[in-house]
């Protein structure tokens, strides 16, 4: 299959993206891993006029703590993620995700901000970031603005970057002590879509109360979905058997599947309660 | 509007006028007339058009030839000399890792990075290692077995047995 013809554009630097996104708008895509876009194009779902591919412009791939913030740059490859060693051992949330993602080659390529900025609430990192309480940095001509995640998200492949920007880093507050995040989604096979997928970061203190919980759905509702009422049923409470399943039960209610080939809808939420029962369970364990 | 493309293909520098949304697997086998890279599915799933771009395996049917520009691209052609097999063919022909041989190439060059990374690999780790590379023949058994059979030798320990199991 080949794509409707395009003019490609390589620039390399920031400012060459930013300018040529100017002036082509809405007719450009951004060419990060391309492993979401080129299909895309290659089924004509998408026929950008531009393809600017910013795989060429130094400076947007890093893992870095800095400030308080774990910081990863958009061009992040996954392959990157799954070996980092300061993500193995601080950030395993990203390890679990980054291994269900595409297959190997496909993780050569795709990057984490390609993953957000897609909109596609199948994807995985949308519900890490979810849980997390990441903010998407966003680069446009009159410099960089902060969304909060909960902002970002705003329908099906609708997001909150404007045509003439670029989204350029991610960055996650570094957790409290006593912290531990968790991922797993459902898949029919290697590579797959998730047929559900849920990702949890808690925060206990010594008295195995939750101080911090975060909650985000993959592939359950329009958006990527975070289960605000599931995050509050474990919040300020003893982490039990009792408030765990409270907040497995809710996210299975509080989600919006759809029937498709994956599964039908209760099968869907029945798949969310396990997910969200034992990621919470897994978190809670990384965090003693 | 085409673009002008320099591409290094298993050590031989190539120039072209592409389109921009020639697929890199298009210039490898329609352009170069190196049709050792295979098209399976032609949608990212089944790892037979697998090639190594500045080393790291990719699926060519999802890259552009223009992303390839400056780049080096490894194809099975480069393996080994014509004639001679490198450990990890020598593997798949031991053991009979290939039927119908059609995605063998992609397995090929996919085990490439992967034995790179990982020259002492368990089974569990080269089973998720092919894990992008879809066989229909072989049930995956030997080509699992070709790859521990290259990656003994690469190491230079004792092979192991290449005598089918019967089960």
């Amino acid at each position: 299959m080949i794509s409707a013809p395009f003019n490609y554009e390589a620039p390399g630097t920031l400012t060459e993206a930013l300018a040529l996104l100017t002036k082509h708008g809405d007719d450009a895509k951004i060419l990060a891993g391309g492993h979401s876009l080129l299909p895309m194009m290659k089924l004509r779902f998408a026929q950008p006029e531009t393809i600017i591919d910013i795989n060429n412009i130094p400076g947007l791939s890093y893992i870095k703590e800095e400030d308080g913030y774990l910081k990863i740059g958009a061009l992040t490859r996954e392959v990157e993620l799954e070996e980092s060693e300061l993500i193995r051992s601080k950030y395993p949330i990203f390890t679990d995700a980054s291994k269900l993602i595409g297959d190997p080659q496909v993780r050569n390529m795709g990057t984490l901000g390609g993953n957000i900025a897609h909109g596609d609430a199948a994807n995985d990192h949308p519900a890490v970031m979810i849980a997390l309480g990441a903010e998407v940095i966003i680069t446009g001509p009159k410099g960089t603005r902060t969304v909060s995640i909960d902002d970002f998200f705003h329908g099906f492949y609708m997001t909150a970057i404007e045509p003439n920007e670029i989204l350029t880093e991610l960055r996650i507050p570094i957790p409290a002590t006593g912290t531990g995040n968790a991922y797993h989604k459902l898949e029919r096979k290697v590579g797959d879509y998730a047929i559900a997928g849920a990702a949890v970061q808690i925060t206990l203190n010594g008295e195995n109360v939750v101080e911090y919980a975060g909650i985000g759905l993959t592939n359950v509702n329009s958006t990527p979905l975070r289960a605000t009422r599931s995050e509050e049923a474990l919040l300020g409470k003893p982490l039990t058997e009792e408030t765990i399943k409270e907040a497995a039960k809710c996210a299975s209610i509080d989600c919006n599947p759809t029937a498709d080939l994956r599964g039908d809808e209760e099968y869907k939420r029945a798949m969310v309660r396990v997910l969200v029962k034992r990621m919470i369970q897994r978190a809670a364990e990384r965090a003693r | 509007m085409k673009k002008q493309i320099t591409v290094s293909v298993n050590g031989v520098e190539h120039t072209a006028e592409v389109e921009p949304r020639l697929l890199l697997v298009h210039f490898i086998r329609e352009d170069l007339n190196l049709t050792g890279t295979h098209i399976g599915c032609d949608t990212t799933h089944c790892g037979a058009c697998t090639i190594l771009l500045n080393g790291k395996s990719v699926k060519s049917c999802t890259v552009l030839a223009v992303q390839a520009d400056g780049k080096e691209v490894s194809t099975v052609e480069g393996l080994s000399e014509p004639g001679t097999l490198n450990a990890l063919q020598e593997g798949f022909k031991e053991n009979h890792g290939l039927h119908c041989g059609f995605c063998t190439p992609g397995m090929l060059m996919r085990a490439t990075e992967f034995l790179e990374k990982n020259p002492n690999p368990t089974e569990e780790e080269i089973r998720w290692g092919i894990s992008g590379n879809l066989c229909r023949c072989t049930g995956y058994n030997n080509i699992v077995k070709a790859i521990l059979y290259a990656s003994a030798k690469n190491r230079g320990v004792e092979l192991p047995s290449t005598e089918p199991e019967f089960v």
